[in-house]
């Protein structure tokens, strides 16, 4: 019986929590799970294939998942960030839900497999060397092992410096390239744990802001406001880019923007939602070298 | 594409109602001359102005555009412009980062005794569009242009096909 196990059996028992939401094993590595049974509860499991962002589920949009009742969610330090940014931004109460957090040490970047795979670094996920909330500290109860640091792999943010170095020109015919495969199928959205706008602009279409014809036009003004929306808030956990069926690289573009808002405002996104967004906020001597 | 000998930069400038709309209407009301390759949608604050605005502006033709408003402390709404200068400072990045040349777009501060700083930040802006040429390379991301993408196609043709003056007078 692991921690995780025990520790979901006794909210389940006492009835803190109607349903537990985590992940179990499966044929294609791990998937989410939701356990509404204490008997149920030695199906959890926390491992290098445990890919997915659990705090999505907690979106109060998703009428399904708030049906089963109140919630104890599995989170690793990313997740436990999203959570964070969830209350930060007024989405439920803290007291609604109750987090578990696992001691992670990196997870794989495609789950597969009947055992979770030895982390290399030819299979860890980008997003994992360097993580600075490998211990989620905001969380109800911390459970596991600790965990070795991950395997050290070509990160993104040597990708980001690639990117930078070259042209205005080529940086445009880069990104047209990799946006012009977009079918605007809004799995990145769907995916995203703080993409939970009751109706997204993209949506909308008097007037249609955004077009939703995929050609790289409407491609760029979907992704554009994707991550300038997400500016301060996304939390980097990559799922977004899991998502994706044509296989964009838009970790790159959520971990640029991280490293905007922290050169220009300080701002690194935390697990602390007493923490305000960057964005939203303002200080009097914000940096205006680009205003004339 | 765009003929570059003839190639008239389109600028669409965003601007605040209190300050800057203010101080381009002294730079006019002053007579001062500058490029007429500006045109101005007025909104109420810098605040209000929202990243697709000059997506928008690019994707309908634009190969410029400028967004101003008061300085800080000068708020009419006390901090929309505070708000802005975060919100684009990151948007400039985001611009930069996949591929849009920053040099496209200017944000400054024009408070509504600056006619002559308007005047500078406009024939600043037009000269280094012009400089850059024509922004093809986002417009035609559709496809090619057609007539509906291209609303100032229209009015440019009519106006250069009729007898109304080229300069009205102010009224």
């Amino acid at each position: 019986m692991s921690d995780l196990q025990d520790t979901a059996r006794r909210l389940l028992d006492e009835g803190t929590v109607q349903v537990v939401i985590g992940w179990e094993a499966s044929r294609l590595g791990a998937r989410p799970v939701f356990v509404t049974s204490a008997d149920d509860c030695d199906k959890l499991i926390f491992d290098t294939r445990c890919v997915h962002n659990l705090a999505t589920f907690l979106n109060p949009r998703r009428v399904q998942v708030a049906a089963l009742g109140k919630a104890a969610v599995v989170v690793k330090g990313c997740d436990a960030k999203a959570v964070a940014g969830l209350l930060r931004e007024a989405q439920f109460e803290r007291d609604a839900v109750v987090t578990i957090g696992v001691r992670c040490g990196g997870v794989v970047s495609e789950p597969s497999g009947l055992e979770p795979p030895e982390l290399t670094s030819a299979n860890v996920a980008a997003r994992c060397p360097g993580c600075d909330v490998r211990e989620p500290a905001s969380v109800d109860f911390l459970v596991g092992e600790a965990q070795p640091e991950p395997p050290v792999t070509t990160s993104l943010n040597e990708r980001i410096g690639e990117l930078d170095a070259l042209s205005p020109a080529e940086r445009f015919a880069f990104w047209t390239g990799e946006l012009s495969r977009c079918t605007q199928c809004y799995a990145c959205r769907q995916a995203c744990p703080l993409c939970y706008c009751e109706r997204c602009i993209v949506e909308k279409s008097q007037p249609q802001w955004i077009e939703t014809s995929p050609h790289p036009r409407g491609n760029f003004a979907w992704h554009l406001t994707r991550a300038q929306h997400l500016a301060g808030r996304c939390v980097g956990c990559g799922e977004c880019e899991r998502a994706c069926p044509v296989g964009i690289p838009l970790g790159l573009i959520n971990r640029k923007l991280q490293q905007v808002v922290h050169e220009l405002y300080g701002y690194t996104v935390t697990d602390d939602p007493a923490v305000p967004a960057p964005i939203g906020a303002y200080a009097t001597d914000d940096t205006q070298d680009f205003i004339k | 594409m765009t003929d570059l000998s003839t190639f008239e930069p389109r600028v669409t400038a965003f601007v605040c109602n209190w300050c800057t709309y203010t101080g381009a209407d002294l730079a006019g009301t002053s007579r001062l001359h500058m490029a007429s390759n500006v045109r101005i949608v007025r909104l109420p604050c810098t605040g209000r102005i929202d990243h697709l605005f000059i997506v928008k502006a690019f994707e309908r033709g634009a190969d410029g555009v400028i967004v101003s408003g008061c300085h800080p402390a000068d708020c009419h709404y006390t901090a929309g412009n505070y708000h802005a200068r975060r919100r684009f400072g990151v948007f400039r990045e985001l611009l930069t980062f996949m591929g849009i040349d920053p040099q496209r777009l200017t944000f400054s501060w024009v408070s509504a005794s600056e006619g002559r700083k308007w005047q500078d930040v406009v024939n600043e802006t037009v000269d280094r569009v012009r400089r850059l040429g024509p922004f093809d390379s986002y417009h035609g991301l559709a496809g090619a242009a057609t007539a509906a993408d291209d609303p100032f196609a229209a009015i440019e043709a009519t106006a250069a096909s009729s007898d109304a003056p080229e300069h009205r007078g102010a009224s």
